[in-house]
């Protein structure tokens, strides 16, 4: 049997509350699958920190396959790919490969490179020592740039996968949120390779 | 002001008086029948939606629609039938049963009722009128998927989203009314272990619609700030994710269909009884199973998202976790067949409608199984299987679940019965365009047929004449059910009898029929029950 004295309006008020309460549970759930992505590396979301070399453990004899590829999201006047298509590399080791950007427009445009990596799980385990994807590049008309990304796969790669690529998404970043040239070396984007407003 | 139904003074021209009645009546029986009218209109609106799409589907190759248009109507045939059809024609019932059932005076909440009512015209008079905006309707399936509403959604995307909100103010609220009402206005002597199952379900449905409506307006309210007010939540180019609109969207989307088929469920257990006079075998076990359903189905919303990339262990855990709604599923289907076994079965109308319901729903189920299994769904996933399977369980589902009840109860609602002859038509000429339209389907699924695409290989075009012919038919089928209908209320034979079905039990059948307006002012009594009284004090 219910409580008689639970009047209506009060259950009203409760229930309504709850919907309210769900409501918002639709948006808690952005910060609760961004910290799942971080933990699982759901969607090859791979770490925006820069890793040190001196994290490595050990070079082991393994060798394992690194793909790069590149993509220009819509809106993004850019050139941009890998200067070598992949890359054969023992794990542990430290290797460098250089990504191309041209800036087909006349003025300047500032870019911002989110990395992916796949299969998604495996994200993890590839550090990037340092990489463009750090920081906001800016690239004045018809200007070209290497861009270098150093990297080591993780000792711990789990041991069936044997090959992992390395994705680039180029966006435009909108004028307003343009970090200035001359501090954007020494800041660091956040995690997410979000650019810092 | 909110005026009653019978104060509005008698001198205002009829028309007026007529307008202001059904417009500000609280009554539950007259917003009963305002849902379900409602919902036969949109059912109407809906279908001929689907036969657009099945007419261009009849050969491969363009023969009516551009595909920009062929996608608005296989969108807005998706909305209208989910949003417009099923879910108002299920709370119309609960309207009109719910208090009947439990022995109330009215709903708890009569003016909130009224309201959650009128909304609803208006959201889907939004919807519609996207069809005759710049850019149409909308064109990216009933999910709406990110980026394909955001980014590229045509402009009336933002009549669909205040569409879309309307819709789940009003269900909240119509939801919020059933439960207090369920909770607070039975009659003495009506615990909730007495309580029919129809009022059972409808109470697991309503949490339901409460913890999942507002999600869904979680998510288009995302849409709308992406589309208008400079967030990613869903774009990837601010550093947001489009996969995050799937998860926001299933979560909602799975315990939505269970929205869809729970008061279907409660219906087969008020009929099957009925017709086969014994007790509903495992009444417990009905309530439980049903709550094992609504519980599971916020954790199973993965099963959805198999392709999109999703680590191995979340694949395993939704894939686990929806085949283990099979068990609470059989434990029902195990249940009403057991209600049958031994009876002194007859076959009116309701009953094979019920009966229709138990067997088709169950093969829907089936392959609803199949698409559970991961590595499986890699090949059904967007393919017409899926399509094939949810019409499985909402055609004969919902669908035969309303129409059941629509037979069952129409003589308690009017007073008058339906023709007998004409409903045994109705249900066997519905059963077989049913099956014509939706079985090949699996075929033409398993074959590679993708969903959602104008244009189909030739490879597929045997199935898909069958299909169109039985769309055919089953529209015609819907033409024949309203002339049911119609000819019942004006012209049937007038019912007498209280009780009117003779295994008929529930205290609706103790009212004289057709039921007054105003019933159960003063409690009905209810008689104890020897049985009922044991597991009571358990
Ligand atoms: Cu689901």
């Amino acid at each position: 049997m219910s409580k008689r004295s639970n009047s209506p309006g009060r259950q009203f008020a409760l229930l309504s509350l709850l919907a309210v309460g769900m409501f918002g549970f639709a948006f808690a759930l952005v910060p609760l699958y961004e910290i799942f992505c971080e933990i699982t590396g759901l969607n090859g979301r791979t770490s925006g920190e820069a890793a040190s070399v001196a994290q490595i453990a050990e070079i082991s004899d393994r060798e394992v396959t690194i793909q790069f590829t590149a993509q220009v999201f819509r809106g993004m006047p850019w050139e941009f790919r890998p200067t070598e298509n992949q890359m054969r590399v023992r794990v542990g080791e430290v290797n460098t490969t250089e990504y191309y950007a041209r800036n087909r427009a006349s003025g300047m445009v500032t870019g911002q490179a989110v990395p992916s990596v796949s299969p998604g799980h495996a994200a993890q385990y590839l550090h990037k020592v340092e990489c463009f994807c750090f920081t906001q590049q800016h690239l004045e008309g018809d200007a070209e740039i290497d861009m270098p990304v150093q990297f080591y796969v993780d000792p711990d790669l789990p041991e069936d996968i044997g090959t992992l690529s390395l994705s680039y998404t180029m966006y435009r970043v909108p004028d307003a949120e343009v970090v200035v040239p001359e501090a954007a070396a020494s800041m660091p984007a956040d995690h997410e390779g979000h650019y810092q407003p | 002001m909110i005026a009653h139904a019978d104060t509005i003074p008698k001198q205002r021209h009829p028309l007026i008086a007529f307008i202001l009645r059904w417009l500000l009546t609280t009554n539950h029986k007259e917003i009963g029948t305002l849902y379900l009218c409602l919902a036969f209109l949109l059912f109407f609106i809906g279908g001929a939606m689907a036969m657009v799409v099945r007419l261009e589907l009849f050969q491969p190759g363009l023969q009516f629609t551009q595909p920009d248009f062929y996608n608005q109507m296989v969108t807005l045939h998706g909305l209208i039938m989910v949003f417009g059809a099923v879910m108002p024609a299920f709370v119309g019932l609960a309207n009109w049963l719910v208090p009947l059932m439990i022995g109330a005076p009215d709903m708890a909440l009569p003016r909130l009722n009224n309201f959650s009512f009128w909304i609803l015209p208006f959201a889907f008079i939004l919807l519609l009128s996207s069809m005759f905006m710049e850019g149409g309707a909308p064109n990216f399936g009933w999910t709406f998927y990110a980026p394909l509403s955001t980014t590229y959604g045509p402009p009336s995307t933002d009549y669909f989203i205040l569409g879309v909100h309307l819709m789940g103010v009003s269900s909240v609220l119509g939801a919020i009314n059933v439960m207090v009402t369920i909770l607070n206005m039975r009659a003495p002597g009506m615990t909730l272990f007495r309580m029919p199952l129809f009022v059972w379900t409808w109470l697991i449905t309503a949490f339901l619609l409460i913890m999942a409506m507002p999600v869904l307006a979680g998510a288009v309210t995302m849409m709308l700030t992406d589309r208008h007010f400079g967030t990613s939540f869903f774009e990837a180019a601010g550093g947001g994710d489009p996969v995050l609109f799937q998860h926001v969207f299933w979560f909602f989307g799975h315990p939505e269909v269970y929205i869809m088929i729970l008061p279907g469920f409660g219906i087969a257990s008020q009929i099957i009884p009925t017709f086969a006079r014994k007790k509903l075998f495992g009444y417990h076990s009905m309530v439980y199973a049903t709550v094992a359903i609504a519980l599971l189905s916020f954790i199973v919303w993965g099963h959805h998202m198999f392709t999109s990339g999703m680590p191995l262990a979340a694949e395993l855990f939704f894939m686990y976790a929806t085949m283990l709604i099979a068990v609470p599923t059989g434990v029902k289907v195990f249940n009403w067949v057991a209600t049958l076994w031994r009876g002194s079965i007859t076959f009116e109308t309701p009953m094979l409608f019920a009966l229709g319901f138990v067997i088709m729903f169950t093969i829907g189920g089936f392959s609803g199984l199949m698409l559970a299994l991961v590595p499986a769904d890699f090949q059904y996933h967007d393919t017409f299987f899926v399509v094939a399977h949810f019409h499985y369980v909402l055609y004969p589902g919902a669908i035969f679940g309303t129409m059941a009840a629509v037979y069952y109860w129409l003589p308690k609602w009017s007073g008058r019965m339906y023709d007998e002859r004409l409903g045994k038509i109705h249900f066997w000429t519905a059963t077989i365009a049913v099956n014509l339209t939706f079985f090949p389907m699996h075929f033409s699924g398993l074959a590679g047929m993708p969903r959602r695409v104008v244009d189909y290989s030739i490879a597929f075009a045997d199935f898909n004449i069958v299909s169109s012919i039985g769309a055919g038919l089953l529209g015609l089928t819907q033409i024949l059910f309203l002339y049911i209908i119609v000819k019942a209320l004006t012209s049937g034979e007038k019912v007498t009898d209280a009780q009117v079905w003779e295994g008929a039990e529930g205290l609706e059948w103790t009212l004289p029929s057709p039921a007054p307006l105003h019933s159960f002012h003063t409690p009905p009594e209810i008689e104890p029950d020897e049985a009922h009284a044991a597991t009571d004090k358990a």
